[in-house]
This record gives structure tokens, C-alpha cells and sequence, in this order.
């Protein structure tokens, strides 16, 4: 494990870059716990600065240290996105295992309402349910919501695979001894189908992370909460860019391009380096 | 085609499809008729508090007719599948109420109005995008040393991993505040009124679009993009590419007739599934730029509590989408021989 | 004079992932010659370099392919072209096709899937030279399929609605439009069935009487070698193990590699039991010392642990690599 990371560190430009920017989010996250001030508190220091030496990334127009507040979005952010990858990941192998393993008509089932689901407007949906939830949405809530609807494509891509593996010969075996379906496909399949559910993981927090900044924008989230995209809507609440506040746009915009960028990263170097075709491509086999 | 593969492409291609536009419309209205059912708050209680918080001094006896009066409005008056039945028949009919905040035009009329905007930023930059994407993302697979490729994917693969809003909101600031080249937001100027014959006003229209329509183009291209050179990369190996090569062909041949002709037909397929999140893409850019789209139309609705707007746009975005889903899997066989001849 | 002149050839693949260098020795010191109207067969089992000595000598050596020692040179009438040294756009325009073509593995699968097959036999003709008369090309194509025996509706045909032996039966038409002087066929007739692969034999032995052009008949099944070679040359682990008429191979096989691949042969009416090496091939990323074939040789001896039996001259165009014969007859 460690030489893997090594190796990667060493041949992997995009490996170095990644862990530099998600080191910067680590770093923050766990600064977090030793804010010296309070996020939901406004007015705690003078308002409208610039970035300075003092306030890195300035000041709001409440009266908040734009960098310390966002060391607290940075962290929430990045539990929805973890949240939400969790719940979408069971549904989605639990569909994806059920519909490749069984087959027949409960896959046809099961795969047409994945369609349904992957074509379906996601947003226009999700605005309906949080404008109908308003104040009582939560980011616990969010992220549940945002789980149930994050599943399909991924449950797609689990399900091929169990059928590639549902082939091959130690399945048969199983079946000929006598195991239960259930049984074989909890320990027969599911090793097979971790290393998918790994890479689709990252994607998913993507996701549910710049979800979650669409919905704030659109003043849908929890906005007592800081996140990346309440960071957003304060700002535009009170006008920032017209009052010249650039600064307020600009911090948060960055944070959530080093902290996406980051994983991003972090997901392609990771999934060439399992991806047995690109190992093959390079080694020319 | 002959009477037999008629029978085929009808059996096995047309129908599954027509079943599957069905059932998308059918699981994405009953899903929206659900949620404000389950939903803890109740939809006419939330109006009528708010309309009271507005400060009309409305008697109990005229609140009472008002909640009867919101009740049969949102479909609520009977029991479920009662309420089912009539929330369909009202879809059938097309009437999907008054909007609220602009009552009582309904809501039909100005989804009508605000949809010409949408379609006529949405489709230019949906198929800009997926062409350049495509193109490039084919060349950088088949020309993996090409500096400039290498450049143009870097850039691709940031702008996609990267949210809509983010890159809207980059583009923005960049492009109407620090570089004030473009107009900060609308679609035409302040104050003008849309005079679709004037050749001044349609300009004004386009350097309107072009912040908008240039983050939409951005974000889709790294994802064709991507797609593409993965497909791609695969291609390349296959035994008829490799054949073309030996049999000496031109590279541009190569690259057109045998790589990207059989690589564009998954994305084909890609582009009808990934409708619905482009077309909530442009929603938000429409947000950000103070587009008056269905977006510019939704962020309206939320602000001014609209719900029968709010209700409107979800119904109309999911047929919308499914229909579009659709119409390209119609077209589909006229590109991909391999369907049009089973 | 010959066609074509191998000496001794070096091809390997050379990698780096991640740190980890990796070489495979896929062609290691290959010599021979093909002269014109013959009919070559280059036998052995999968992964022995056949594929890849395939790939130097017609010219598609491409990263992480690289030939490093040797030299492959052609003669054209009074044309020569030295393939590793030659460039892509010289090959294009004199050799690819014109004088060199290419029937290749799995070539029921060289077809583009989305076009007509017409429209490949367009992309090379005018690739090579030039279509200005659109109607005379067509009347040229429909004359040269039927000619082969092919009806002339596969050309508005798409791949799929074709069978696997009528796609090949095409691969071949494509590639003897020009009349080449060169035919490299890599196991034309793998995957097809019984009856269709000897029609498919019959096509390429009838070709090459006509045209009296050189065909290299690539497979690992010994049985079309001895149907249709006239001269055979068995390759183990990236080298030559033996080389000759193909009568003389399977009269007085020499080495014992090959008298495993003849003995393994069904014979009609056979009733015993085949004897099956024992074994795999070599990786060829680390051979085996000495002899590449000693560690499944039945008749191993000390010397093919250590050294590298060399390439000897036995009878007239028969040549062996065995420490065996190098005792016997030396």
C-alpha cells in the first residue's frame, strides 16, 4: 500500500498535485476545530475587508473571517458529499447485485426504473422538494435526499459487471455446491465489485457536493449551516459583487475549485492505476 | 428495408423504447405528485400563512374560502387516488393552474413565454459542445504527443470537475466585472423591449448570450471531451483501425470514417441520457446571469413562494426532458447501421 | 534474388510503468529470406513473436514495439526499401498495399462496422491511386470481386449482415486489389469453421497461382502448412527453431519442437492418445538460458542449458537450431 502510494507519488504528476490540494482541505478541516470564532455568530470582527495578513481571505459584510468560516463549510460540504456517496453506494450495489444476479424480469425491472431515474430532471425535482421543505431542511436531510436519488448510474455500471462475472467458471462452481444465491453473491461478487464502487465513489461526493452548491444558490439548502454554497448565496444576498466585495465570490469559489480539482485528480490517477486495460496499454501486452 | 426487418426494428427496437418514454413520464410525474404529499409541510397552510404575514387584513370567513380555494387549486380535495386521477386529468387538459404570484395568468402561458429563452441557449451551446468535444477529444487519442491537445484536455478535465455555478460565477466576475467586455446579466438591455425584427436589439440579444452560453459550452466540452477520448483510446485498437493503418490510409480518413464515425455513436446515446442534467445546467446558469428563461422563471417562483409554478416547471421539465430522450433515440438508427439492419 | 531479406532481427518490447522497466524479447536473431512466387508458412504457438515479426516486416512498428539490431529489406523489381529505416510517407505512397498487403488476424473484425463494405475498397484505391472515374471504379471492384468468386451484393453489404467466412473471403479481395507482390496472411483461416476454411485455403492458393506473387502464411495450426506451404518455418520463443521445404519438415522433422507439432497432428483413422508437451511457452520477458526450448525437452541435455544452439544449415535450404543435430551430423 504504501509503495503503491510511493510509486504514484513518484510517476504521477497528478497524483502530487492532487495530494497537495487535499492536503490544503485536510489542513483546514482540521483547523476547524480551533476556530476562534464562532460561524453562526455575525459581527465578530470589522466588516468589508479585503484579504490582508490579518483576514487571508478578508472579511463579509456580517462581520465574519471569511477564512475561518470557511474552514467549517469546507468540513460540511465534504460530510454531505460522504453522506450522501454512502447511502447512493448501498442502494446502488444492492440494485446493481440484486438486478445482475437475479436477472429475468426483476433485472428488466430494476433497469428500467434506473433509466428512468438517470434521464429524469434532477434538478427541477429537487427544487420542488426543497421548496416544500424550506426551513426544515437540513444537511443531514439533504444528504438523504440527495442519496436517494444518486444511485442509477452507478448501479448500471455494478450491475454489468456482475454479469461478466456471473460467466466466469467459480460462480457455476458455487451454484453446483449448493450455495444460495444470496451467499454467493455477498462473497463471491461483492470483492469484484468494491474496486467500481470505490471509483464511483469519488464522482458521487462530487456530485452531491456541487448539488449541494446549486440548491444554496438557489436558497434551498440549510443556510444556517456553512457551506460552500451558503457561502454563495450570503454573498449574493448582500450584493457582494455590486458592492465591490469580490473577495466574498472569490474565496469560497477557490475552495471549492482546490477541494474538487483535488479529488478529481485523486480519482483518475487512482483509477488508471487499477484499470488493468491502461496497466496493459502501457506495459504493451 | 424490408417487411420482415420492419417487423424486427418495430419489435425490437421502437417499442421497448416507446414503453421506456412511458414509463419515465409516468415515474417522474407520480414522483412529483408524491413529494408534496409526503413532504411535512403542508403546501396551502404555508400559502395561506404567508399571504396573511403579508399583511392583508383578511377576515377567518374569507381565509377559510381561500384555503377551500388552494385546496382544489394543488389537487388536494378528495382522497389519493382521487387526487391522482384528477392531478392527471388536469395534466391531459394542460392546465396546470394560475401562477400565484402573477395571478391569475397560468402557468402554462408564461412557461411558454420563458421556454424560447432556454431552448435558444441551451440547444446552440449543447451542440457547439458536443461537436468541438468530440473532435478534440478524438484527436487527442489518435495524436497523443500534439503539445496543444495536451493543453486544451488539462483545461477540459479542471472546467469538469469543477460545479456549473462555479464556473459560471468564475466566468462572470472575470469576464463582466475585472474585464467588463460583456454585459453583467439579462438577456437584452434594461429597459428595452424584445423587438425580434430589429437587427440592433437581436445583437443585443447575442452579447447577452455569450457569458451564458460560453459556461454552458465549456462545462459540456470537457465532459465529450473526456468521453470521447476514452472511447477513443479503445477504438484505436480494434482490428479495422489497425487495418486501415497498415493498408496505408490518410490519417484524416482514419480519423473521421474509422475512428470517430463508430466512436459517436455511444455518445449519441450518452448525449440523450445526460438531457436532464444539462438541461438543469442551464437552469442555473440562467440564475447566475439573470437569464428570464425557466430558470430565470424558477428562481422567481422560489423567492415569491410561487408553489404552482415551482409544480409547473418540475411537470413540465420532466416531459420536456423525456420527450427530447425520446425524439433522440427516434433518430438514433439513422446514424448506427448496425440497429437499422439486425 | 530474394523478395525479401531478414537479418538478424531484434524486436523487442521495452516499457516503463510506474518505475518498473520491462523488456520482452519477442524477435531475437531472425534471419531468412522469401523469394517471389512462394508460398511461406511461419508456424508456432501463440505469443512466440510470430505476430510481432508480422508487425516489423510490414513496417508497423509502432511504441513499445521497437526493432533494435538487424535489417529487413525489400527488393521490387528494381525497387529496394529497407522497412526499419524507410518513412511512413515512402511506405504509404510505393509499398503499403501496392506492394505489400495484409490479411490479418481476426480480419473477420477489419471491416469498419458502421459502412458499407464498398466504401473501404474506395478509402484504399484512392488512397494509392486516386478514384477521378467514379463509375469505372465501381465496374473495376465488381469485376475484381467476381473474379474471386464473391457476388457483388457484399459490396452494399454492411459487415454484419456478412458471414465470418464471407468477411474473410472480402479481406482477401481487399487486399489483392492492387495485384501486391507481398501477401502476409496472419491466421486467415483461426476462428472460421471446417468447411469454410478450406474454401478460404482454395482462394489464397489460387490467388498466388495466378499472380505468381509470395504469400507469408502465418498460423500455428500445422495442418494448413501442410495443405498449402511450400516452404515452413517453425519459430520458438522469439527464434527460429527450424526452416524448409515443407516436405522435408514433416518427413525428417529435426528438432524436437517440431516433431512435437507433427506427432501432435490428428491423423485419419488415429486411435491413441496424443502425447502433449509438458509445460508452457517461455515468458519472454525472462527466457530461459541456453536453448529456449530446454525446459520441456524430452531429450535435454547439459549443453542446451548453457548455450545457444546456433542456426545450422542441415541439407540444401534446411536449417535447424538443435545441439542434437549439431552432434549428429557435425
Amino acid at each position: 500500500m504504501i509503495s503503491i502510494v510511493r510509486d504514484l507519488l513518484k510517476y504521477d504528476g497528478r497524483f502530487r498535485l492532487a495530494v497537495i490540494f487535499l492536503g490544503g482541505v485536510a489542513a483546514m478541516i482540521l483547523l476547524s476545530y480551533n476556530s476562534p470564532y464562532d460561524p453562526g455568530k455575525s459581527f465578530v470582527v470589522p466588516w468589508d475587508l479585503p484579504p490582508s495578513q490579518q483576514y487571508i481571505f478578508g472579511t463579509t459584510s456580517r462581520g465574519q473571517d471569511l477564512f475561518w468560516w470557511l474552514t467549517f463549510a469546507v468540513r460540511n460540504s465534504l460530510f454531505l458529499g460522504v453522506l450522501t456517496a454512502i447511502i447512493s453506494r448501498v442502494i446502488a450495489i444492492l440494485v446493481g447485485l440484486t438486478a445482475g444476479y437475479r436477472g429475468g424480469w426483476l433485472d428488466r425491472v430494476l433497469m428500467s426504473l434506473n433509466d428512468t431515474f438517470v434521464v429524469l430532471p434532477l434538478l427541477p425535482i429537487l427544487i420542488l422538494l426543497g421548496f416544500l421543505l424550506r426551513e426544515r431542511m437540513s444537511l443531514f436531510y439533504l444528504a438523504v435526499i440527495l442519496g436517494l436519488f444518486g444511485w442509477p448510474f452507478d448501479a448500471r455500471l455494478i450491475r454489468s459487471q456482475v454479469l461478466s462475472l456471473k460467466e466466469r467458471s467459480f460462480t457455476r462452481t458455487a451454484i453446483y455446491s449448493g450455495s444460495s444465491g444470496f451467499w454467493i453473491t455477498i462473497h463471491e461478487h461483492l470483492p469484484f465489485v468494491l474496486p467500481i464502487v470505490f471509483a464511483t465513489t469519488i464522482n458521487n461526493i462530487l456530485w452531491s457536493i456541487g448539488m449541494e452548491v446549486t440548491l444554496s444558490i438557489l436558497g434551498l439548502s440549510d443556510l444556517t449551516t456553512p457551506t460552500l454554497g451558503t457561502a454563495l448565496f450570503w454573498a449574493n444576498q448582500h450584493g457582494a459583487l455590486v458592492a465591490g466585495i469580490w473577495w466574498w465570490i472569490a474565496a469560497p469559489a477557490l475552495v471549492t475549485i482546490v477541494l474538487f480539482l483535488g479529488l478529481y485528480l485523486f480519482f483518475t490517477s487512482i483509477n488508471e492505476f487499477i484499470d488493468p486495460r491502461t496497466r496493459l496499454r502501457l506495459i504493451g501486452g | 428495408m424490408g417487411m420482415a426487418l420492419m417487423r424486427k426494428f418495430i419489435f425490437r427496437y421502437l417499442i421497448p423504447r416507446i414503453i421506456q418514454y412511458l414509463t419515465i413520464i409516468f415515474v417522474g410525474i407520480t414522483v412529483t405528485f408524491i413529494i408534496p404529499r409526503l413532504a411535512p409541510t403542508d403546501p396551502v397552510e404555508a400559502q395561506v400563512s404567508t399571504m396573511v404575514a403579508m399583511g392583508s387584513s383578511l377576515d377567518p370567513e374569507s381565509i377559510e374560502a381561500m384555503r377551500t380555494a388552494l385546496t382544489d387549486l394543488y389537487g388536494l380535495s378528495g382522497s389519493p387516488v382521487e387526487q391522482y386521477f384528477t392531478f392527471w386529468g388536469r395534466l391531459f387538459r394542460g392546465d396546470l393552474g394560475p401562477s400565484l404570484d402573477n395571478f391569475p395568468t397560468p402557468v402554462s402561458s408564461m412557461i411558454g413565454q420563458a421556454l424560447p429563452y432556454t431552448l435558444r441557449l441551451l440547444i446552440p451551446a449543447v451542440i457547439i459542445s458536443f461537436i468541438f468535444g468530440n473532435v478534440f477529444g478524438a484527436m487527442s487519442s489518435y495524436y497523443p504527443e500534439n503539445k496543444a491537445l495536451k493543453v486544451i484536455e488539462v483545461l477540459g478535465q479542471v472546467v469538469r470537475s469543477i460545479p456549473y455555478y462555479i464556473v459560471a460565477i468564475v466566468l462572470l466576475v472575470v469576464f463582466a466585472y475585472f474585464i467588463p467586455i460583456f454585459p453583467f446579466s439579462g438577456a437584452y438591455p434594461l429597459g428595452t423591449r424584445p423587438d425580434w425584427s430589429s437587427p440592433e436589439f437581436i445583437l443585443k440579444t447575442i452579447e447577452h448570450a455569450v457569458l451564458p452560453a460560453a459556461t454552458l459550452i465549456l462545462i459540456g466540452f470537457g465532459g465529450w471531451f473526456v468521453g470521447m477520448k476514452s472511447l477513443t483510446s479503445n477504438i484505436i485498437s480494434e482490428d479495422y483501425v489497425v487495418y486501415a493503418e497498415t493498408a496505408g490510409l490518410r490519417k484524416n480518413t482514419i480519423l473521421t470514417q474509422y475512428i470517430m464515425r463508430t466512436a459517436i455513436l455511444p455518445q449519441l446515446t450518452a448525449l440523450a441520457m445526460v438531457i436532464g442534467t444539462v438541461f438543469s445546467g442551464a437552469l442555473i446558469m440562467e440564475v447566475v446571469f439573470g437569464y428570464p428563461g425557466i430558470g430565470g422563471l424558477a428562481i422567481r417562483a422560489i423567492y415569491s413562494n410561487d408553489y404552482s409554478m415551482i409544480m409547473g416547471i418540475t411537470i413540465y421539465s420532466i416531459i420536456g426532458v423525456a420527450t427530447a430522450v425520446f425524439v433522440m433515440d427516434l433518430l438514433y438508427p439513422l446514424f448506427d447501421p448496425r440497429v437499422r439492419y439486425q | 534474388m530474394a523478395l525479401l531479406s531478414v537479418k538478424n532481427l531484434h524486436a523487442y518490447y521495452q516499457t516503463e510503468v510506474y518505475g518498473i522497466s520491462r523488456t520482452v524479447r519477442a524477435v531475437d536473431g531472425v534471419s531468412f529470406d522469401l523469394f517471389p512466387n512462394e508460398i511461406y508458412g511461419v508456424a508456432g504457438e501463440s505469443s512466440c513473436g510470430k505476430t510481432t515479426l508480422i508487425k516489423v516486416i510490414s513496417g508497423s512498428i509502432k511504441p513499445p514495439l521497437k526493432a533494435l539490431e538487424g535489417s529487413v529489406n525489400y527488393t521490387f523489381g528494381d525497387y529496394s526499401v529497407d522497412m526499419l529505416r524507410a518513412s511512413q510517407d515512402e511506405l504509404r505512397q510505393n509499398v503499403r498495399w501496392k506492394e505489400i498487403s495484409y490479411v490479418m488476424q481476426g480480419s473477420m473484425s477489419v471491416l469498419n462496422p458502421v459502412r458499407r463494405v464498398i466504401a473501404t475498397f474506395r478509402d484504399i484505391v484512392d488512397t494509392h491511386e486516386g478514384i477521378t472515374d467514379k463509375q469505372k471504379f465501381l465496374e473495376q471492384t465488381r469485376a475484381h470481386v467476381n473474379r474471386l468468386g464473391l457476388p457483388t451484393d457484399v459490396l452494399d453489404a454492411y459487415p454484419h449482415q456478412l458471414s465470418g467466412g464471407m468477411r474473410q473471403r472480402v479481406a482477401i479481395a481487399l487486399a489483392t486489389v492492387f495485384q501486391p507482390s507481398l501477401i502476409i496472411a496472419d491466421e486467415p483461416t483461426t476462428a472460421l469453421d471446417v468447411v469454410v476454411q478450406r474454401g478460404v485455403l482454395q482462394m489464397i492458393k489460387e490467388i498466388q497461382a495466378i499472380s505468381s506473387n509470395t504469400v507469408l502464411l502465418v498460423t500455428h495450426d500445422m495442418a494448413v502448412h501442410a495443405n498449402v506451404a511450400d516452404r515452413l518455418m517453425i519459430m520458438y520463443a522469439g527464434r527460429i527453431a527450424e526452416e524448409g521445404p515443407t516436405e522435408t519438415i514433416f518427413n525428417e522433422p529435426l528438432h524436437p519442437y517440431t516433431q512435437h507439432l507433427i506427432r501432435s497432428l490428428p491423423m485419419i483413422g488415429e486411435r491413441s492418445t496424443k502425447v502433449s508437451l509438458e509445460g508452457a511457452p517461455p515468458n519472454l520477458a525472462h527466457p530461459p538460458t541456453g536453448c529456449r526450448f530446454h525446459p520441456r525437452c524430452p531429450y535435454v541435455m547439459d549443453v542446451c542449458r548453457t548455450e545457444v544452439p546456433e542456426l545450422v544449415t542441415v541439407k540444401e535450404r534446411h536449417r535447424v537450431a538443435c545441439h542434437l543435430v549439431k552432434e549428429d551430423s557435425l
